[in-house]
This record gives structure tokens, C-alpha cells and sequence, in this order.
């Protein structure tokens, strides 16, 4: 009954040390959003606060979409509008060929990752240079990231190290992370003076002024938006906010909840296209509208993408990134692949003990922990749901369904704690992988009751 | 007032002491208590793993023993947490199902509603307290980690009436387990981690016992602990409040 991403746990913990590195690492990304949290008291109201407008705004999407559009139009951008992936990829690419862009230099951005742009671009003869650091180290490597918000969080440095040496001709064995960060500055500055186009992402939309705002700790999105007359914005639809005094509300909580700090160093808006230059916003559906019309789980529409729910999840932290089968892991990854296609991504289910941490650090309390547990008794719907767990089940419910055999079971269980290891402990026993079975009472708390609660009870 | 009194399944067989403990003390306590033999389980194990269906039957025989009582009390703040907070959506009649209404974990239940001064025991041992998900997080035993809200623990408070007893607590203070019912057997790989973890960091306080209000934690934990031989033992709070009687 193991699903994908117990079996791929499995692999990622075989390695405990590295492990052990992975959930400390991240953990103390956890007390860093923890210390953040605690010193602003009015923290909860927050929460709550973005809870409420992301709820509003999501209710009334399509009258906040046309708002941004055109003030962003009459700001003298250029908006464009993407049913899917494939759409999406296409206007890109048209934009990029009409302007003869060879080199497109992006900023971070998961929704290309959704859309897989950069395959799609580099078949196409266009070179794409990724400009966060984190991204570029994966980019290099060929891998894809692990976590939305540190994407290379699972690399040592060492690692990183030896990749620049091969890649950029770093000095040998040097891996003091200052060092490499200045190796990757300078290697990345050449790219940032020869690329035709930049492109971002957008954590935010503002309806009332039609501007993008961008969060990033390099500034490289805005090396690249200044270098070059081109800048292409890829948002989904649910990224738009009604006005800058919401933005106010959501800068205060994503970097704290994200990595900690006080808000990401740089919070750069963009509202019109540099001079004598253009500026594309390319607006991306790709099924979330349907995700705001079901009722059970448009909540996942608020993710503001912190990525807090990855790092509290004791499931993400000592499985890693690679364990989900769908490019977002963690809580809300989980969702979202549920979404996208239960079908498909249904083996990430089994990763969550309902522990309800990703509930509680959520900054706009998205209760991913209630969709997941929902999720599940979806699942024999699609055919899903493993036979062992069903046959468990429905035998636990036979059991418990009629008392006297119930009564029966509790008398006869004690059995097991005298059957020989062999037969209790084999492949067929999970539990007993790394623990001992427990050991039944000599007598339940039943017989006792019934041989009368003076004698046994009262003593 | 009529307090009927739910031994969860596996407390029924595998702990039962805890059962008795937890009789002995509402009875210490005054109280009018019933045990309704008939009663089984509350269907958690089943919904969890996504068998809501297979939990709806014993969700209504549930609701039709326990329904005539004024209170519910469990030994268990999963049990607990599930028919208060799960029921509504298994059962899904207009009508909220009433048990809902009344349940309580036995520690929420004297800390909340009994309010005792005082309780007799002597414990001179050094414990730590294991908050568990469900109680922490969906009953609110004590303040999450996560909130910002005011610190307490209905559990410590508790703790602190027995003499001679030190309290400890974990790093990563309600961090989960790893049980999580089918979760163990689905994920026992990830599983067994985080209960080792956990054990650790219980051990790490200098504990002789590891405490909490879910037996079904410690039930992880102990097996556990006896696969490593770790020498740490394990009791259910309400059997160190009943220590006295
Ligand atoms: S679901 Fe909440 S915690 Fe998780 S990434 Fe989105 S906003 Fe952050």
C-alpha cells in the first residue's frame, strides 16, 4: 500500500544525515517566522485581516481582474490574457520573437514552472538565463526546485561549490558561501548586460493602480526590468489585490512568514514600461477559475506562496522536496496537485499526519490540513484508494459494529503478545518497521468494567 | 449531572488502566458516572484514512449511547477532537449531532469544567509533557506554537496540583509525533523518524516519563521506545492525577 511518496521517503530518510540537515535547516527557517511572529501583537488580527480580503477579493475575481487590467493598460502596459499553460507559453513566445530577444533573463516565478516555460522557450532557440541565485545553482545543475520560496534549500554549499568551479571557475575547494555568492554576482552581471527581455513573476496584482509588485532578497528582478526595454509580467489570475492599502496588509506578513525577516529587501512595484520601452502582463488561468467556483477548496486561491506550511510540515522537512510527485511538495503542494489532477497526484495524500501545524502558520489561514483530510474520502471516487487501507477499514468497522464480537476481539487480542516474533513481525507489519508492537492488557478495560466496578475498580 | 464515559478501542485493550484511572478520578471528583458497555469506537481510524463512509454507522450508534448523558468524557484528545469537530460533517443531518455538543477530554474536562483546587497525588518523579496534534492544535490544550496568542497549558496547570511532580517539556514543543493513525502504516518510514525524533527529544529533558492526554502518541513512542531499548516509561496524565486514589 506504500504510495509514491512513502517510497520515495523512504530513499530521502535512508540517508538520515542528510536528513537530519534538511528538517534542522528548515526548522529553523520555522523559529525564524516563530520569532517574526511573536513580536508583532497584533499578528493574529493580520492573519485574519488577510484572510478576509484575499476571501473578498476572490468572491468578486472578475470585477478586480477588469480593474487592473485597465489601469494597468491606461498605465500604458500591454495585457494580455491566458486560458492555459499552453497559452501562456505561446503569447511569451510570440512577444520574445517579435522583439528578436535571443536572451531572456527571469526573475523568479513558480507559474512558469507550472507552465514548464523554460523548456518550451529553449526548444525554440531562445536562451533563458534564471537570475535568482537559487534558481541559477538549479538551472546549472538541471534540477528543478525543491521548495517555492528557497528552491536550492536541499544543496550544501560544498555541492554548490563544486558546481561553480565546474561552471564558473571558482577557486577550488572553496565554498565559504560569501565567496560563491560574489562568483555569482559576477557571472550573473554579464548575463544581466547581454539579455534582450526580462522577465518576472508577480506576488501581487493591485486592481486600483494596475501595478505588479515583486518580492525578491537579490534585487536581480530589478537588474533585469532596468537593463532591458522589454519586461514581460507572468500572474495568475489570483494574484490581484483591490488596493495598496490591502498591499499593506500582505507585505507585513510574507516575509515574515516566508524566511523570517521583516519584509524581503527588496519590494519593487512596477506600473509602466521603462522609457521608450514595453511592458506585457500576461494573465494565467490554467484552472483556477474553477477552483474559485468549488466551494470545498477555493481557499487554496489565497496561498500567497510564503512556503511556512513547507517549512512547519514534519512530513516536507524529513521527506524532502523530490518525495511529491507534483512540482509543488509540502501542504499546499499537496492541494494544489489534487487540484490540478486528482488522478495523478493522488499518492501525495499519504504524506500528512493531520498534524495541523500548515493550519496554523498559514498567513491567510488557508486550513490545508481540512482539504487534505477531505481529499481523502474523495479518493475512492477516483479509484484511488489503496485495498489494504479499504479492507481495514470496513474490517475495523465490523468489528466495532457489532459489540459482543467487539467484546469477543478485546478478550482474544492479548494472543499477540505470545505469538513468536517471526509471525508478528515481517515485511506485512508496517508498524512493526522500527517499532514494537503494543502489548494487549491481560484484561480490557471491558471485562473489568463487567466483572463489576466494585471489586476491579473501587478496590 | 450524568456523565458517560467513552474508553476509546484501543485504550480499552491496550490501556486499560488509563481507563480506570480515569474513572477513579471522577469518581473521586463527585461525579455521576456511567460506563455504557455496548460502546465501541468512534470511527476516526476509518475517516482519517478517507473512510468517512465506514465511519458514518458507528458515528450514529455512537450518537444514540452517548446522546442521554450530559457530558461525554474520553481518555483520548483525538477520540475527542474527532467527534466534536468531525462529527457534523459525518453525519451531515440538519441537526448538529448532539455528542458533538458534549464531549470532553478528560484533562479539558476537570480543567475546564470541574475545576478542582486540589487533587490528592504524590508523584515525586520528573515527567514530560508530550502535547499532542490533536489536542493542542484542534481542542486547545495549550497555546500552538504556531499563534501568537497568550501561553498556557490546561495540562501543566493540572500537573502542578500533584506533590513532589517536575514538569519538563520537548524542544519543538508540540512538533506531531508521527503517529497520525493510518498514517503510521502508510508512511512508516517518515513515521518512525518523527517518533524518533520525538523520543529524543523527550529523553533530552532528563524525564523518567513521558506524559500527555493521547495514548494513542504514546502508544507510537513506547513502541518506539522498546524497539530502541530506551529505558524511558510512559503514563497517561490522568493516571498521575489519579495517583492519589
Ligand atoms: S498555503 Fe499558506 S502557508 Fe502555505 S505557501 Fe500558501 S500562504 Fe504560505
Amino acid at each position: 500500500m506504500s504510495t509514491k511518496h512513502a517510497k520515495a521517503a523512504k530513499r530521502f530518510i535512508r540517508n538520515r544525515e542528510q536528513e537530519q540537515w534538511h528538517n534542522e535547516t528548515l526548522w529553523l527557517v520555522r523559529q525564524k517566522r516563530d520569532n517574526m511572529a511573536m513580536r508583532i501583537p497584533e499578528w493574529e488580527e493580520l492573519r485574519e485581516q488577510a484572510n478576509r480580503i484575499k476571501a473578498h477579493t476572490v468572491a468578486e475575481l472578475a470585477c478586480y481582474l477588469e480593474q487592473f487590467s485597465s489601469a494597468a493598460e491606461n498605465n500604458g502596459a500591454i495585457v494580455h490574457w491566458a486560458k492555459d499553460a499552453q497559452e501562456h507559453n505561446e503569447i511569451v513566445y510570440d512577444i520574445l520573437k517579435q522583439h528578436q530577444v535571443k536572451k531572456l533573463i527571469k526573475s523568479k516565478s513558480m507559474l512558469t514552472e507550472e507552465c514548464l516555460l523554460n523548456p518550451y522557450l529553449i526548444d525554440k532557440g531562445i536562451e533563458v538565463v534564471e537570475s535568482d541565485l537559487g534558481e541559477r545553482i538549479l538551472q546549472l545543475m538541471g534540477e528543478h526546485p525543491s521548495h517555492i520560496v528557497m528552491p536550492a534549500i536541499h544543496k550544501k554549499r560544498e555541492e554548490v561549490g563544486k558546481l561553480f568551479e565546474e561552471k564558473m571557475d571558482s577557486e577550488k575547494d572553496n565554498s565559504d558561501p560569501t565567496y560563491l555568492t560574489h562568483i555569482a554576482r559576477k557571472y550573473l552581471r554579464k548575463e544581466f548586460l547581454t539579455a534582450d527581455a526580462a522577465m518576472t513573476g508577480a506576488n501581487f496584482g493591485i486592481a486600483q493602480t494596475g501595478e505588479v509588485v515583486v518580492c525578491t532578497n537579490e534585487g536581480n528582478a530589478d537588474m533585469g526590468t532596468s537593463l532591458c526595454k522589454l519586461h514581460i509580467v507572468s500572474m495568475g489570475i489570483e494574484k490581484v489585490i483591490p488596493d495598496l492599502k490591502s498591499l499593506s496588509v500582505f507585505t507585513r506578513l510574507l516575509a515574515r512568514s516566508a524566511t523570517g525577516q521583516p519584509s524581503t529587501t527588496y519590494t519593487s512595484h512596477y506600473r509602466k514600461p521603462i522609457e521608450g520601452g514595453e511592458m506585457h502582463i500576461v494573465i494565467v488561468d490554467n484552472g483556477r477559475s474553477k477552483i474559485q467556483h468549488n466551494f470545498n477548496y477555493e481557499r487554496i486561491l489565497y496561498c500567497i506562496r510564503c512556503g511556512a506550511c513547507m517549512n512547519t510540515c514534519p512530513v516536507y522537512r524529513r521527506s524532502g522536496g523530490y518525495s511529491y510527485t507534483y512540482f509543488i511538495p509540502g501542504p499546499i503542494g499537496i492541494n494544489l496537485g489534487m487540484l490540478k489532477s486528482p488522478k495523478k497526484y493522488s499518492d501525495n495524500l499519504s504524506a500528512c499526519s493531520l498534524c495541523y501545524s500548515c493550519n496554523n502558520v498559514c498567513p491567510v489561514k488557508v486550513n490545508l490540513a481540512d482539504q487534505i483530510y477531505r481529499w481523502r474520502q474523495r479518493l475512492n471516487l477516483f479509484h484511488k484508494a489503496s485495498t489494504t487501507k479499504k479492507l481495514m477499514s470496513k474490517g475495523m468497522k465490523f468489528i466495532f459494529g457489532h459489540p459482543a464480537l467487539y467484546g469477543a476481539v478485546l478478550k482474544i487480542a492479548p494472543i499477540i503478545n505470545h505469538l513468536p516474533r517471526f509471525l508478528v513481525y515481517n515485511k506485512l507489519n508496517a508498524w512493526g518497521h522500527g517499532r514494537e508492537l503494543p502489548r494487549f492488557a491481560g484484561k480490557s478495560f471491558n471485562s473489568m468494567w463487567k466483572k463489576g466496578k466494585q471489586l476491579t475498580i473501587n478496590n | 449531572m450524568k456523565i458517560g464515559l467513552f474508553v476509546p478501542c484501543y485504550v480499552n485493550a491496550i490501556y486499560p488502566d488509563v481507563g480506570i484511572a480515569t474513572y477513579k478520578l471522577l469518581d473521586y471528583l463527585g461525579l455521576d458516572v456511567c460506563y455504557p458497555v455496548n460502546q465501541t469506537c468512534c470511527g476516526q481510524p476509518m475517516a482519517n484514512a478517507g473512510f468517512e463512509k465506514e465511519a458514518l454507522e458507528l458515528a450514529m450508534k455512537f450518537e444514540k449511547i452517548f446522546n442521554q448523558y450530559d457530558y461525554i468524557v474520553a481518555p483520548s484528545a483525538s477520540c475527542t477532537a474527532f467527534v466534536k469537530y468531525n462529527y457534523p460533517s459525518v453525519i451531515e443531518d440538519d441537526n448538529l449531532p448532539e455528542t458533538s455538543g458534549k464531549i470532553y477530554d478528560v484533562c479539558e474536562f476537570i480543567h475546564d469544567v470541574v475545576k478542582p483546587s486540589k487533587l490528592p497525588g504524590r508523584f515525586p518523579h520528573k515527567v514530560s509533557v508530550h502535547n499532542s496534534c490533536h489536542g493542542v492544535r484542534e481542542l486547545q490544550l495549550s497555546s500552538a506554537s504556531e499563534l501568537n496568542i497568550v501561553r498556557y497549558s490546561k495540562i501543566k496547570n493540572l500537573l502542578s496540583m500533584i506533590e513532589g511532580i517536575e514538569i519538563f517539556e520537548p524542544a519543538k514543543v508540540d512538533e506531531c509525533c508521527g503517529f497520525g493513525g493510518m498514517f503510521a502504516i502508510e508512511e512508516p518510514d517518515v513515521s518512525v523518524c518523527m517518533g524518533e525524533d520525538k523520543l529524543g527529544n523527550h529523553v533530552a529533558t532528563g524525564a523518567e516519563y513521558i506524559t500527555g492526554a493521547d495514548s494513542s502518541c504514546l502508544m507510537h513512542l513506547q513502541g518506539i521506545a522498546a524497539r530502541k531499548k530506551s529505558p524511558i516509561k510512559f503514563i497517561h496524565v490522568v493516571q498521575i492525577l489519579a495517583s492519589g486514589l
